[in-house]
């Protein structure tokens, strides 16, 4: 009999399919509740949620704490600005303080890849992963997921690309993890300075032209252009990456009709991807953002409860 | 007094050989070498017998790559622990890099440094000087100061000398001093702060990749320099098949390149760092499986020179943080001998074959006395146990640092004891040697 059995979320990698599945499902019971007028079960009452990000993040700090909310469990968060990393304290030492005041799940944002495997290995509380330098940014997959199965109805052979600076985007790397285990065709796509080494090696094809590499496609991922990378070394001005790389209505004709378009925000209008777009038929970049609440929650209730709880309210 | 070496397979690295041999030592030399029986000690003599039987007696090991950290970084290693780590592990001598606090650029450093080592009075203990003054790749260091002082030979370790006309003029003033020119080789722009390996794991961890051509344009420039030059330049640390290739090459057209590379290069992989172990980063980078094959093949070809160890101890202020904030190195005095002595039961190399990686060959390219076992020499002897069976423990390191990757690997084959000068420096907990 299948139980999720997990305490930490530090990336796609450790997730089964039933895992992901059994996470899709209870984030499917978790969104009527988001639809309710008073939005909040009891779920989690007197378990306490810590998020700490290292990084600013407007999306996915404010995601997981709502979910928390709604949970009624009990939030606290912490930023890289008051916390005592900036008065030179290890992570290591953060982390023992964290789990002295005990509590049930730190939620992690950090510059360094592999960060929040560090701290799961010094406290008893769960650990997620809310994105770790650039390796995983296993929620945004999951919604990601969720968002592609709730529109298409399955994610198992479906033809998806993503586009943009694969080598530096957790979102990516999560996102091929997860949409391969779950079967779907994968391309990644964008200018050769940003495909990482070795790539093949993630199960994926590359094809380096993003109107080849749209053709016939159900799902388009635009990946955001972090701006801070623009030393012109990787690419020489956003002028020309929006020229030769963004996504625009003319490229997105050779996907199939009823392709969507997603993008882990924030959205660099007119860069990655045009407003119109952005805002048109095929975008379904705000459903990530709403079924992003839903899956934190979800990911919240699985970790803390491993399942335990029936009262979903 | 004399000493009995008795019982014991001799394992002479300059003829090649292994031979159940006795050896006597007195006044800390080697007086004697004699088939077994034929020693006949009268009977007044005061005697101390190591019985070694079922042992193996090779030239003191000698490591020409260590940190030992002293002076100013001493919470992570001192000379004098350093020397009880590198008896430890079966070494009777070291030559200690110069990137310390102050950096060993100067008389007064490497006088320093010695004596230390003879405070420690434990290994012999030979300092390696900068190229340039506080290696900044800038201007050169005293060389034949230094070299009057004791310094064995010059490195910018840690740094690449970046420039190129710096490196070329290094290389030719050494030569005047018989100075041997050890190069750590790195594109720095190329490596772009990556902090392991460019491949399908670095992609996976979504980590800053070093690629092998960061490694392999520096081999080929010092290549070129000696060529240029004339004169022998040692490329220390070689990690990468590419490498391998072009020092080959280059030997084969008789340019005076030596190399060396270290235990973790040719047992491990870039599969090390997958937890995000910061005990499996160092400089250069654990690589690929295809270049540690070809590591293997360069040292049974005789390309690779040298095992060196490459001894970076850190303390858990350096180690046990963020992976990219992580230190780079490992120490390796401790885990050397079993890791090579593992290549000599793969059939990579013999076992004289490898201890000449150890001893001889350091020794020849140092221009220092040991790495031979022959009368009127210094007693400088290891004793290994081939067949001891063993778990590297996080405890059990002599050295102050703890950061090794092979924590919980299990070894076979031991130093049993470390002999320098005719004196014992370490003796195994475990050995009961009949006196």
């Amino acid at each position: 009999m299948y139980r999720f059995s997990h305490k930490d979320l530090l990336g796609m990698e450790q997730l089964s399919v039933s895992d992901i599945n059994m996470i899709l499902d209870t984030a499917d019971t978790f969104m009527e509740i988001s639809s309710r007028d008073i939005k909040k079960v009891p779920t989690l009452r007197g378990k306490s949620v810590i998020s700490f990000f290292y990084e600013p993040s407007t999306r996915t700090k404010a995601s997981f704490e709502m979910a928390a909310k709604r949970l009624s469990a009990d939030t606290i968060s912490l930023s890289a600005r008051d916390s005592s990393m900036v008065k030179g304290e290890t992570l290591i030492d953060t982390a023992r303080n964290l789990q002295a005041m005990n509590p049930d799940i730190i939620i992690l944002r950090h510059p360094s890849s592999g960060a929040p495997h560090l701290l799961a290995r010094y406290v008893d509380a769960g650990v997620i992963n809310a994105g770790d330098g650039t390796h995983e940014h296993p929620s945004q997959a999951l919604l990601d997921l969720f968002t592609i199965r709730k529109k298409k109805g399955r994610i198992k052979g479906l033809r998806v690309v993503i586009v943009g600076d694969i080598a530096h985007s957790r979102v990516a790397r999560s996102n091929i993890i997860g949409l391969r285990k779950m079967g779907a065709e994968l391309t990644i796509s964008g200018p050769p300075t940003m495909i990482p080494a070795d790539a093949e090696s993630l199960g994926v094809k590359v094809v380096l032209d993003p109107a080849k590499a749209l053709k016939g496609k159900d799902v388009i991922m635009i990946l955001r252009i972090q701006l801070e990378r623009q030393s012109g070394v990787l690419f020489p001005s956003l002028r020309e990456y929006s020229l030769v790389f963004g996504l625009n209505a003319e490229l997105t004709k050779g996907a199939k009709k009823d392709v969507i378009i997603m993008h882990p925000g924030p959205i660099n209008r007119g860069v990655e991807i045009t407003g119109d777009l952005a805002d048109g038929p095929s975008s379904v970049i705000l459903d990530q953002v709403r079924n992003g609440v839903a899956v934190r929650m979800a990911l919240l209730y699985l970790l803390i409860g491993g399942g335990r709880f029936d009262n979903l309210g | 007094m004399i000493t009995w070496v008795k019982g014991g397979e001799v394992v002479d690295p300059r003829r090649g050989t292994k031979r159940a041999l006795d050896i006597v030592i007195r006044k800390g030399k080697i007086e004697g070498i004699l088939p077994p029986g034929d020693f006949s000690p009268s009977s007044d003599t005061e005697l101390h017998i190591i019985d070694a039987s079922g042992m193996m007696v090779t030239p003191g090991l000698i490591d020409m790559h260590v940190h030992f950290r002293e002076p100013g970084e001493e919470y992570k290693e001192t000379i004098a622990s350093g020397s009880q780590a590198a008896a430890a592990g079966g070494f009777t001598a070291v030559a200690c890099m110069p990137n310390t606090n102050p950096i060993n650029d100067s008389r007064s450093v490497t006088e320093f440094v010695l004596e230390r080592a003879r405070k420690a009075n434990l290994v012999r203990v030979y300092p390696v000087a900068a190229i340039s003054k506080g290696l900044k790749g800038e201007s050169l260091t005293e060389f034949g100061d230094l070299k009057n002082a004791g310094a064995v030979a010059v490195s910018d370790d840690g740094r690449p000398v970046t420039n190129t006309e710096l490196m070329r003029r290094a290389i030719e003033y050494a030569w005047f001093f018989h100075l041997p020119v050890i190069s750590h080789c790195e594109d720095l722009d190329l490596s772009n702060k990556g902090v392991m390996h460019e491949g399908s794991i670095s992609t996976r961890l979504g980590l800053r990749g070093i690629p092998a051509a960061s490694e392999e344009i520096m081999v080929v420039r010092e290549i070129l320099l000696a060529k240029l030059t004339g004169y022998p330049v040692h490329i220390s640390h070689v990690s990468t098949e590419g490498s391998v290739k072009f020092i080959k090459q280059a030997k084969e057209e008789g340019i005076p390149v030596t190399a060396e590379t270290a235990p973790h290069y040719f047992s491990l992989d870039h599969t090390a760092v997958i937890d995000f172990d910061s005990n499996a980063k160092m400089y250069p980078p654990l690589r690929e499986p295809k270049d540690v094959e070809a590591l293997k093949r360069g040292l049974s070809e005789g390309v690779i020179d040298v095992i060196a160890t490459d001894h970076a101890p850190h303390s858990a202020l350096e180690k046990d943080v963020e992976f990219d904030k992580a230190a780079f190195g490992i120490i390796g005095l401790e885990t050397a001998l079993p890791l090579t002595l593992a290549l000599v039961r793969e059939g990579v190399m013999d076992l004289p074959m490898a201890i000449a990686k150890l001893s001889y060959n350091p020794a020849s390219i140092l221009n220092i006395k040991g790495g031979i076992i022959e009368e009127g020499k210094e007693a400088d002897l290891t004793i290994i146990d081939p067949n001891r069976e063993y778990v590297i423990k996080r405890d059990s390191f002599r050295s102050k640092g703890h950061n090794s990757p092979f924590i919980g690997f299990r070894m076979k084959g031991k130093a049993v004891i470390t002999m320098v000068g005719g004196r014992v420096v370490w003796k195994s907990d475990e050995l009961n040697p009949s006196s």
